[in-house]
């Protein structure tokens, strides 16, 4: 009986130790390369093999979960999902909120994409996706920004002239530069510090095992590999 | 999906398409359609008992359940469905999470608000972070029928405190007049003769719920127009075996007659149902259909 009773203990104790260890990945899935749906209807990516990865080496069950971008941080701190994983840059306003992991790509120059070469951007309206560091950049600036709620929206509204250019990270701009006569302008901007991965602040043991993955897959040059595979930043 | 589908970029036309549109990304936009008529199916009732109940309570003659039945409908009305749908069902989620931490977790040492943080023990989690997907999303979609319900609910309360008032008071005298109770009036009098009243404004009510699925995005509930945002948007060939433009268009015009198409039928039916009840009524439409017979 006693032993009954032990074994069961140690199997409750067990599936308790499981449970822990199930992390549920939070992303938007709509910003190619870094995050989107591929065509069998699952979430793809830099982030998604990235994050597969990460898992591995920590150990980590993990499950993807997907998220609106302008949701995504209230859904994390209200524990629907424990990571964000969904390209975004490390700046001291969102890390007020939440923490971050070391940054898994180095900060890159934000380009525009626009109809024609020699476009104004400084008197001229700028698209952003909203939440993001290229919006407040604009905003800062104080030129004429209007916001969207998808990175594909950003792209159509200069695609029919609402919007005479549109700000994002280079990488998800080269994917759509060259089609329907939108070209990519010299200029660039350097806003940003990396993109890293998104975690509660009370979360500080899960952050630590990420940050060591991270800094794993640097160390024997994967991460690099991933990077120069899917094309998002330059290599570190 | 068929077996020439290996290599679409070989395909022309129909062929091309009929493997487009059978992608298992497609699939998720057929599973939404069902996903937004399951909703209503269940929202529509349940939200008609709320709407009920809240009516009723208004009614009341014990205080207290008069003040929650008209604070019920003044309250939620009043609040903008959007605000409702992205702060109501985090804070009703987490009051779930906190009743089950304090039942589950009684020794845990922790706060549960750590400044932005909301925090409970593994097993209060819910659903738990181990639990398979499907249970995910069910629980999504049972908060999202949930709080559609308390929404719509409440406007239906005032549509039906409305149509129990429209009742001529002749008939409720003539009911105590022969010695029914107030239980009995109500139950025999009042509500089989109120939803010709009602049902204008319950109508109304439906078409603007079958609007307001698109909300469902915002509960992390994939619905039709998110779905039809992700596939009609440019695809580059790098990430897609069937790259095309923009092609929202053609996916909101499908949501167009799918939307269009809904509200015919239920205008239909709606017609059925109101010409079912004006039978015998004391009203103009019940006068009319007399008239007709006669």
């Amino acid at each position: 009986m006693k032993k009954l009773i032990l074994s069961t203990a140690a199997l409750a104790l067990t599936a308790g130790i499981a449970a822990a260890d199930v992390v549920r990945m939070g992303t938007e899935g709509a910003y190619a390369p870094w995050n989107f749906v591929n065509d069998a209807g699952e979430i793809d990516g830099f982030e998604r093999e990235l994050g597969d990865e990460l898992c591995k080496r920590a150990e980590l069950q993990c499950e993807w979960v997907k998220n609106d971008w302008d949701s995504i941080i209230p859904n994390l701190v209200s524990g629907n999902y424990d990571t964000i994983i969904a390209g975004m840059s490390i700046t001291d306003e969102r890390d007020e909120v939440i923490d971050f992991t070391q940054p898994y790509t180095p900060p890159d120059p934000s380009a525009y994409v626009a109809l024609s070469a020699d476009v104004d951007v400084e008197g001229g309206v700028i698209a952003a996706q909203a939440a993001t560091i290229q919006a407040s950049f604009i905003a800062e600036q104080g030129w004429t920004l209007i916001e969207f709620a998808t990175p594909e929206e950003t792209v159509a509204a200069v695609r029919n002239g609402e919007a005479d250019a549109v700000l994002a990270d280079k990488s998800f701009l080269d994917t759509v530069a060259g089609m329907d006569g939108l070209v990519m302008l010299e200029r660039m901007e350097s806003i940003g510090g990396g993109v890293g991965m998104g975690l509660r602040e009370s979360d500080g043991e899960l952050r630590a095992k990420f940050d060591a993955a991270i800094q794993s897959m640097k160390d024997d040059g994967t991460l690099n590999a991933l990077i120069a595979k899917w094309e998002v930043a330059s290599q570190w | 999906m068929f077996s020439y589908c290996v290599e679409p970029d070989t395909l022309e036309g129909l062929t091309w398409l009929s493997c487009y549109l059978t992608t298992g990304k497609h699939m998720g936009l057929y599973t939404s359609v069902i996903t937004v008529l399951v909703l209503l199916a269940i929202t529509a009732p349940v939200a008609l008992l709320f709407g009920f109940g809240g009516a009723t309570a208004a009614r009341s003659h014990f205080l207290p359940l008069r003040w929650f039945g008209k604070g019920y409908s003044a309250i939620v009305r009043g609040v903008p469905d959007i605000a409702f749908f992205m702060f109501f069902v985090i804070a009703l989620d987490q009051a779930f999470e906190w009743v089950r931490h304090q039942v589950k977790c009684p020794d845990w040492p922790d706060a549960i608000r750590q400044g932005n943080d909301f925090v409970v023990c593994a097993q209060a989690k819910l659903p738990l972070s181990t639990a398979p997907e499907w249970v995910h999303n069910t629980y999504a979609f049972f908060l999202a029928v949930l709080t559609f319900s308390i929404v719509f609910g409440a406007f239906a309360a005032n549509v039906l405190f409305g149509a129990m008032r429209a009742v001529p008071q002749a008939q409720l005298e003539t009911a105590e007049a022969y010695g029914m109770t107030r239980r009995q009036t109500f139950w025999r009098i009042l509500v089989p003769q109120m939803w010709v009243y009602a049902l204008p404004g319950l109508s109304n009510l439906w078409m603007v719920l079958i609007k307001a699925t698109p909300l469902l995005f915002l509960l992390g509930i994939e619905d039709i127009v998110y779905w039809a945002r992700e596939l009609g948007g440019t695809v580059n060939a790098r990430f897609t075996d069937y790259p095309h433009g923009d092609w929202r268009m053609w996916y909101f015009l499908a949501l167009l007659v799918f939307y269009l198409g809904f509200t015919k039928v239920s205008e239909v039916v709606l017609d059925k149902l109101m010409k079912r009840l004006t039978h015998g009524q004391a009203t103009a439409g019940g006068e009319a259909q007399r008239r007709a017979k006669a």
